[in-house]
């Protein structure tokens, strides 16, 4: 036995919670879509350790499709930080206060 | 078969611990290198689980391509420079809240008996994956690939150079 399947679960819990934190207490937006990055990669453990103990190769799959999903979505939010900081000059989200009066 | 079972407690304290340290470094480019140690384990990990095609393409997609994707941004845009830190006072109330509901999901998924199977070593062959997802999933994989060739798209969109749009001036008066 590798493990039992809560502790795969419980690991990809810990890793998901650490994404979140650092998504929501970090005020870089880079390290913001680091943040997602790491939720997605969670949710892939949690897929494998699903695929595994029931047999079927679907979580796999799902795996692949959220790997495409973090490869796009990486590329345009880079994009985007990109632009704004052509905008802005920074890529702090505490400097994106264009709509304070 | 014990040793598996080590292999996988030695494989989650890497894991954590790769990113925990990756979300609290000041330096971006620490984070991310450590980062990739987190992306490292986690593909032995998908190893030990069964799916070495997976494996592969979590160093070649994660670790490869996209941190490599973050480590160019940082670059260009600020260098190997330190962030400031911020107040820790005002996220201790949500931090509690939310090791609340971690904790009390723990406890359901620990307790509930359709989790406590034990995992068997199992291990697909990439030849009979690759089979299975390209007969059975076949539209989602042309919807995936329309995905990126959107985003593809997108990122030339935003990061192509131009004179002066309406935007940009815009927000320069």
């Amino acid at each position: 036995m590798i493990a039992p399947y809560n502790e795969v679960i419980m690991l990809s819990i810990f890793v998901f919670f650490l994404g979140a934190v650092c998504s929501v207490s970090r005020r870089n937006l880079i390290m913001i879509l680091v943040g997602v990055e790491i939720m997605l990669n969670a949710a892939g453990i949690a897929l494998i350790g699903g695929s595994l103990r029931w047999g079927v190769l679907d979580g796999q799959v799902f795996v692949i499709f959220i790997m495409a999903l973090a490869a796009a979505e990486v590329s345009v939010g880079l994009a985007l930080i990109i632009y704004s900081h052509k905008r802005t000059g920074s890529v702090n989200s505490d400097a994106y206060s264009q709509l304070r009066g | 078969m014990i040793s598996l079972r080590i292999t996988f407690y030695i494989l989650s304290v890497v894991i954590l611990t790769a990113t925990a340290m990756a979300i609290t470094r000041k330096n971006l480019v620490h984070a991310v290198l450590y980062l990739i140690q987190s992306f490292f384990a986690t593909a032995i990990l998908f190893y030990l689980l069964g799916a070495p095609l997976l494996a592969a393409l979590e160093v070649i997609i994660y670790a490869g391509a996209i941190m490599v994707l973050f480590l160019f941004i940082i670059m260009t845009l600020i260098g190997g420079e330190t962030q400031a830190g911020h107040g820790r006072r005002q996220w201790i109330f949500p931090a509690i809240l939310g090791t609340v509901s971690i904790l009390v999901a723990f406890f359901l998924i620990y307790e509930s008996p359709a989790t406590q199977a034990g995992l068997e070593p199992a291990m697909v062959r990439p030849i009979v994956f690759g089979q299975y997802l390209f007969s059975t999933y076949w539209l989602p994989v042309e919807i995936v690939s329309l995905l990126l060739f959107v985003a593809l798209a997108g990122a030339l969109y935003l990061g192509r150079h131009k004179a002066a749009s309406p935007a940009e001036t815009e927000v320069g008066q």
